[in-house]
């Protein structure tokens, strides 16, 4: 079976730093890959070239057959099959809660008014918010407003979920509730590139965890690479204690 | 010579009625040209970034008096005599175009790039993402500014008495022209200006409290 995200020798530069210095992996359908790293390795970069919020220099990348790095591309239909969640959670302030989620499904999809409520209703129920459909961004807790950011991405029906540090900006009390919502996605076969600091979240439910370091994919391998490090730079990462 | 009556007093009502006309008229006008001017401004195109800010530089370095004077001396030399009225309402739109783009670029670009990335992610395209996620957060934080704006139209229209429209500044001239009691005529002129001023100066003031109060951001 092909991949669900492929990177083959990707290079990215901002002006005239070099960020990605020939990055290459794959991600499966269903697979959930954790990609760690210091600050500057190059991890959310990577992330943002997958559905082109950067465009690369050279390198091939591939989402589900659909090469991102054709000018040509149907940048639209990409990002309809590729979800995406930030760390700051943008969620829009002026809508409430069901209009943020319903948004995209109205104007992309054309869905009706009334079945987008439903849809809207129905993706809350998978991030356990049903009470908040009616609420405003800023009433909610960070947590509650990036289980909405991914109630959001959901109601799209993605093929690919992108999460770029989502649970960085919360209080450790609220990472909980986030990542449990996207434990609960993994498990119901989402295929997910998650960028996170969580070690023990990568550990423990990503099949598969990708070191960047300096630009490149430093080491890989299965969760429990992480207890075992191979490489001085993963091991000195990881002693760093973050 | 005789003393200001309210015959005088009926003229000077009169006359602010077609600031009010001018004003709206300009505004009007100028919103529109203004709104082009800012999605120029704001364009991914670099050209078209370039060329209006040339126009803006171009426009906010000018006296509106000068600009006034192209449009109605300017083109009727080559054959294209405007009345006064459209004259004048032409130069405060050329003039507000650039004002209100420069004012509204600004609250367009204050609303987090996240945003956009954010709605661009969705699938949304350029316009949607523009009417339905910028624009209504950017309206907020321009409403004060721009209400404020509006009151700065509202005084230049003055200048449209140079080319010898009536409006409230002309009309006081023709009456004091004839009354020669200029304490009294301009004064009277000057509250009338003021009366329609104030309370938009007030609005705008409170408007910005509100915002102040209102929805913040996320973080």
């Amino acid at each position: 079976m092909s991949a669900a995200v492929s990177l083959r020798d990707v290079h990215k530069r901002f002006g005239e730093v070099e960020v990605l210095k020939g990055v290459s992996f794959d991600v499966a359908p269903g697979e959930v890959v954790a990609v760690i790293g210091r600050s500057g390795s190059g991890k959310s970069t990577a992330l943002r070239c997958v559905n082109r919020l950067e465009t690369i220099q050279s390198g091939e990348i591939e989402v589900h057959g659909r090469r991102v790095d054709d000018p040509a591309l149907d940048l639209r239909a990409l990002r309809r099959d590729v979800g995406m969640v930030f760390q700051s959670y943008n969620l829009f302030p002026h809508l409430t809660v069901a209009e943020n989620i319903t948004l995209a499904p109205r104007r992309v999809r054309k869905t009706p008014q009334s079945e987008a409520r439903h849809i809207a209703v129905e993706a809350l129920a998978r991030v356990g918010l049903s009470d908040k459909i009616d609420a405003y961004p800023e009433q909610l807790s960070g947590g509650q407003q990036q289980r909405v950011a991914i109630a959001r991405s959901l109601a799209m029906q993605p093929k690919v979920m992108l999460f770029d540090e989502v649970t960085s900006a919360l209080d450790p009390h609220l990472t909980g509730e986030v990542l449990k919502v996207m434990e609960a996605l993994a498990r119901g076969g989402m295929t997910m590139l998650v960028v996170t600091h969580e070690m023990a979240f990568a550990r423990r439910v990503a099949d598969r965890v990708i070191f960047m370091h300096t630009g490149k994919v430093w080491e890989t391998g299965a969760g429990e690479m992480l207890a075992h490090p191979q490489t001085p730079e993963l091991r000195e990462f990881l002693a760093n204690g973050l | 010579m005789g003393g200001f009556t309210l015959i005088h007093f009926l003229y000077l009502l009169q006359a602010t009625l077609w600031t009010v006309v001018l004003t709206v008229l300009a505004f009007g006008l100028g919103s529109l040209a203004g709104f082009v001017v800012m999605l120029a401004r704001t364009a991914r195109t670099r050209w078209i970034r370039a060329v209006s800010m040339i126009y803006v530089d171009i426009i906010q370095g000018t006296p509106l008096l000068i600009v006034l004077f192209l449009i109605y001396f300017g083109l009727a030399v080559v054959g294209i005599e405007l009345p006064a009225l459209l004259a004048a309402a032409i130069s405060l739109m050329i003039y507000c175009s650039a004002f209100l783009g420069e004012i509204w670029r600004g609250c367009v670009q204050s609303v987090p790039r996240t945003q956009s990335e954010a709605a661009e992610c969705l699938g949304l395209t350029r316009w949607q993402t523009l009417t339905d996620v910028i624009l209504p957060q950017a309206m907020r934080i321009a409403t004060p500014p721009t209400v404020g704006f509006l009151v700065q139209v509202l005084k230049n229209t003055s200048l449209a008495s140079v080319v010898g429209f009536v409006e409230l500044t002309r009309a006081s001239q023709v009456i004091n022209n004839s009354l020669f009691q200029p304490f009294l005529v301009f004064g009277i002129a000057g509250a009338l200006y003021f009366a329609l001023c104030y309370p938009l100066s007030r609005l705008s003031r409170a408007l910005e409290r509100k915002l102040n109060v209102g929805r913040r951001q996320p973080a």
